[in-house]
């Protein structure tokens, strides 16, 4: 918490994007976290990322349950709607919204309590079903909120701020994920933000679930000596797999598209993005190769990080369901609803 | 880029603009604090302890602070810095009983001033206390100087003057009123210690045109005739009057004219209005006085018929400026401007026919002494020079800074020391933390644009010479205009070794001062890799140590910085905290206690 309000005034160089919004325009509130939360650098991150891709705030809703992590909705973009949602329940609040108004931009953020522990059902059923949305997981090790309890992320040998090792094996969200259908995978660090813009830029851009496995460090329970979820450890542990560069729709390609392993995936809109593998045998459109090389990385004690796995074709929950192009929100209620008689003739059928 | 050294004074003075930028080194926003406070003559003591004069210079002063507070960098207009020294002054309470007395015994040293204006007096100030005799030539009945005869009544009351001049004097100085210097030489013989000099540009400029010597009763030297309107000499004007020349001076005469019935004044300027030398709070006060300034119009000729000044004529220029700058004009066409009298504020000459030229004080081509910079001191080891008779004429916190510098080589000299071994300056640096979140500032920004000075109204101005045409803030206003100031003072510092690189004061910074990058390349291209580099390249960049965990370096453009305190409230491990700079500036006398010398 802290005693005063952000200070209105603004570097004289700010820029403006087409929209005529300079950064400080997709603020929000100030962040009552602790001093020093990986979180805060994330919302700082999506502040950015949201006003690289030029997106209106009135078209955006940030979605979010219970948890540090999900007080993270509150500081960025004041101006679009949210929805803060009982515990674990983001991804089926969102699966709904996204059902009725599929125009919308949707910035689901969570954390590691609140979608591997109560929401886990709900995050594996959203990412099946593959719903257009944006799905960070602020991934810190411990129960913040109720004082540093173990999480379900926290490694094996991991110690609390008072000494005991965690026993019981880690659910790793980009493994789950990979395994149940997930078309965009990603793994980052709330202190790499050279590395998190872009992939949040990607994911936004992504048509279907894109889920980004943020390392956000508990400054004040979990950033100790003993901590696998430190900062200090994160740094030292971290091997970044891919680097995902964004490309918006009309950008001119100016980076150099030399290299070795160099891949463009076309995403759904029309931009594109370019991965740049640090490993020759790496494939991040291959599923079973993304798969490995967390694996391998885990077994080595290393932090697998950059946009692993990416489906550029993929298909989301409307084009699953064939629903119309047209928000269903937006259709006259005789579409939508096509009444008694058509019910009847429906129910005729079955007899 | 080597990392930044805090520990020298000058890198967090840079940070305070309008300190740094202030020739006698105010410690600005400590006042304004103390004013916010309420604690009127402590802000007043504060004051004075480097300006001397706060109740003249919150009236006139140039204030090299305002333009460059950084509250014009980031708002529209600074903090009314100069207007908010005078509402200590006005607000104050007796102060002489916290004013240094004078020792009973005397060190024995007699020191010789001549002039009683701003520079002498500031040496008298810095030197009476340590036990100097001091004795001041005066030629006039009065002391003040110019801030007397030359800064008319309307602006400066002269009781302000009175009381300011009198704390010094009456700490023992012995005054000789009406006793101009004809020779250096004999006061040397008189065996003085040293000799100051601050006697002044006291010659106006004259203008060499056709018809000037025709009608001689109608045209008058600016600082002249202000002076002979102060004595009295001078108690009407004809009703149209030309001024011919656009400084502060033209801006007195203008507003003078006006109050001695005056009806018809223009202020004639050669070039356009950003070149005018005038400030720009002058210039509006003397419009707002329906004074009509005219760019572009030099003078040709003087017209005079039957031995009486009719007008003047002018050649109207058309400016135009090369790429590199440099200005060239030509004449577009000849016009006349009728007139009763003209006033020529053209500028002012140093006069020295008093000084021999054969006593070892060294002039040079263009007739001015050849002075020290920093030591004050001429080729004559004894004789030393300050204000406006030093270097031309400046503004009067000048020749205050000018004072307290070559009071320190006469004290100096006097003690057997080199003068060029100059006293360090000094600063302390302490935490303003009081706990979480809380701080001994108040670092909440202040939205407020700055006030506006009420003025007396026409009428009653033009009737009476000497009714003060500012009014003084309000104190509504000054609750205001003290909340702008930024505290700059109150500075941001680094503890590298204790930093986790979380980012969170970087992503919480207001206007993006902070940046954690490689350090790898010179400043130029480091500017360029901040998180927005600055448009403003005076300000300093500071570059910590190499951080423990990438041994990447945090990096901090001053440019902008709010000095809100967020950084150091959202690190977590306190690696940024907020210290009060207090700069400790060398004075006279503290130099010959001190072992730390260093050479200048």
């Amino acid at each position: 918490m802290t005693s005063i309000a952000k200070p209105p005034v603004r570097h004289p160089s700010l820029r403006q994007n087409s929209l005529g919004l300079t950064l400080r325009d997709y603020e929000g509130v100030m962040s009552t976290l602790c001093a020093g939360c990986g979180h805060d650098s994330v919302t700082a991150a999506l502040v950015q990322a949201a006003w690289e891709l030029e997106l209106e705030p009135h078209r955006a809703a940030k979605m979010s349950g219970i948890g540090c992590s999900s007080k993270t909705t509150a500081y960025f973009m004041k101006q679009s709607h949210g929805f803060n949602s009982v515990h674990g329940r983001m991804p089926s609040v969102t699966t709904g919204a996204n059902a009725a108004n599929r125009s919308l931009t949707y910035i689901g953020i969570s954390g590691d309590g609140d979608s591997l522990s109560i929401g886990i059902g709900q995050m594996a059923h959203a990412i099946r079903r593959n719903v257009n949305m944006l799905y960070v997981i602020e991934n810190n090790g411990v129960y913040g909120l109720t004082k540093g309890q173990f999480s379900a992320s926290a490694d094996v040998g991991s110690t609390s701020k008072r000494g005991e090792a965690n026993e019981q094996a880690p659910i790793d969200p980009a493994l789950l994920a990979l395994s149940i259908g997930a078309t965009f995978v990603a793994r980052s660090f709330s202190g790499d933000k050279k590395q998190l813009v872009p992939i949040l830029k990607a994911g936004l851009a992504h048509r279907g679930l894109a889920l980004i496995d943020v390392i956000s460090p508990c400054v004040t329970f979990n950033d100790h000596e003993g901590s696998t979820k430190s900062y200090r450890y994160t740094r030292e542990h971290e091997v970044e797999a891919v680097h995902a560069d964004y490309a918006p729709v009309h950008a001119e390609i100016t980076l150099p598209e030399s290299g070795d392993h160099l891949r463009v995936v076309q995403m759904h809109d029309g931009s594109s993005v370019r991965l740049r593998s640090t490993a020759a045998d790496y494939d991040p459109t291959d599923r079973a190769s993304a798969y490995a090389h967390v694996r391998a990385c885990q077994a080595r004690g290393e932090i697998a990080t950059g946009l692993l796995f990416v489906d550029g074709g993929s298909r989301d929950m409307h084009d699953l369901l064939k629903t119309p192009p047209t928000p269903l929100i937006d259709l006259p209620h005789e579409r939508l609803c096509p009444g008694a008689a058509a019910l009847d003739a429906l129910m005729a059928r079955y007899r | 880029m080597e990392p930044t050294d805090v520990s020298d004074p000058r890198y967090y003075h840079k940070v305070v603009d309008c300190q740094w930028a202030c020739p006698a080194h105010t410690n600005v926003p400590a006042y304004i604090r103390l004013i916010a406070q309420e604690r009127y003559t402590e802000s007043y003591l504060l004051n004075r302890e480097s300006n001397v004069f706060p109740g003249v210079l919150g009236r006139t002063c140039d204030r090299p602070c305002e333009p460059a507070c950084r509250r014009g960098r980031v708002d529209e207009k600074p903090v009314a810095i100069c207007r908010l020294k005078r509402v200590a002054a006005d607000l104050r309470d007796e102060i002489r009983p916290f004013l240094p007395k004078p020792p009973d015994v005397k060190n024995g040293r007699r020191i010789a001033l001549v002039g009683a204006g701003p520079a002498s007096l500031t040496v008298a100030n810095d030197l009476l206390p340590l036990g100097y005799e001091v004795v001041i030539y005066e030629r006039n009945r009065e002391p003040g100087g110019l801030m007397r005869i030359n800064i008319p009544s309307f602006r400066l009351p002269a009781a302000v003057l009175d009381e300011e001049c009198g704390y010094i004097i009456d700490m023992g100085a012995e005054m000789r009123y009406g006793t101009p210097v004809t020779s250096l030489k004999a006061l040397l013989d008189e065996g003085y210690d040293a000799v100051f000099i601050g006697s002044g540009a006291p010659k106006g400029k004259d203008l060499d045109i056709p018809g000037r010597a025709a009608a001689p009763a109608q045209v008058h030297l600016g600082i002249e005739w202000l002076a002979n309107v102060h004595f009295k000499h001078v108690e009407r004007i004809e009703p149209r009057v030309i001024i011919i020349g656009v400084g502060n001076t033209a801006m007195d005469c203008c507003r003078t004219a006006k109050r001695l019935g005056a009806t018809d004044v223009k202020v004639i300027a050669r070039r356009g209005r950003r070149h005018f030398k005038a400030s720009p709070w002058e210039l509006e006060d003397a419009e707002e006085e329906l004074v009509e300034i005219i760019e572009n119009h030099a003078p040709k000729r003087m017209l005079v018929e039957n031995g009486t000044l009719v007008g003047m004529e002018f050649e109207v220029l058309d400016w135009t400026e090369d790429p590199s700058g440099r200005a060239s004009s030509r004449v577009v066409r000849t016009v006349t401007i009728p007139c009763d009298a003209v006033i020529l504020a053209i500028g002012q000459d140093n006069a020295f026919p008093w000084i021999e030229r054969d006593i070892g004080v060294d002039f040079d081509a263009q007739g001015m002494p050849v002075v020290d910079r920093i030591t004050h001191q001429s080729t004559h080891p004894r004789v030393f020079f300050g204000g406006d008779a030093a270097w031309g004429p400046q503004n009067i916190i000048w020749a205050v800074a000018h004072g307290h510098q070559a009071a320190i080589s006469i004290d100096l000299l006097c003690n057997g020391r080199p003068v060029a071994e100059r006293p360090p300056e000094g600063m302390t640096l302490v935490s303003v933390k009081n706990g979480l979140h809380s701080w001994a500032y108040d670092n909440d920004y202040d939205p407020s644009a700055r006030q506006v000075m009420r003025h007396e109204e026409l009428a009653r101005r033009f009737r009476d010479l000497n009714v003060e045409v500012e009014l003084g803030f309000s104190a509504e206003q000054v609750a205001s205009e003290v909340s702008r100031c930024l505290n700059c003072d109150i500075q941001t510092h680094f503890a590298p070794p204790k930093c986790i690189e979380c980012d969170a004061c970087i992503d919480v910074c207001p206007t993006n001062c902070l940046t954690i990058t490689t350090n790898h390349s010179p400043e130029t291209d480091l500017r360029q890799r901040l998180s927005a580099p600055a448009l403003n390249l005076t300000q300093e960049i500071y570059l910590s140590e190499p951080l423990p965990q990438t041994k990447r370096v945090m990096v901090k453009d001053e440019d902008v910085c709010l000095h809100c305190g967020l950084c150091a409230e959202r690190c977590p491990t306190a690696a940024w905290d907020m210290r009060l700079f207090d700069l400790i500036q060398p004075v006279a006398g503290a130099a010959c206690d001190r072992e730390e010398l260093v050479r200048a």
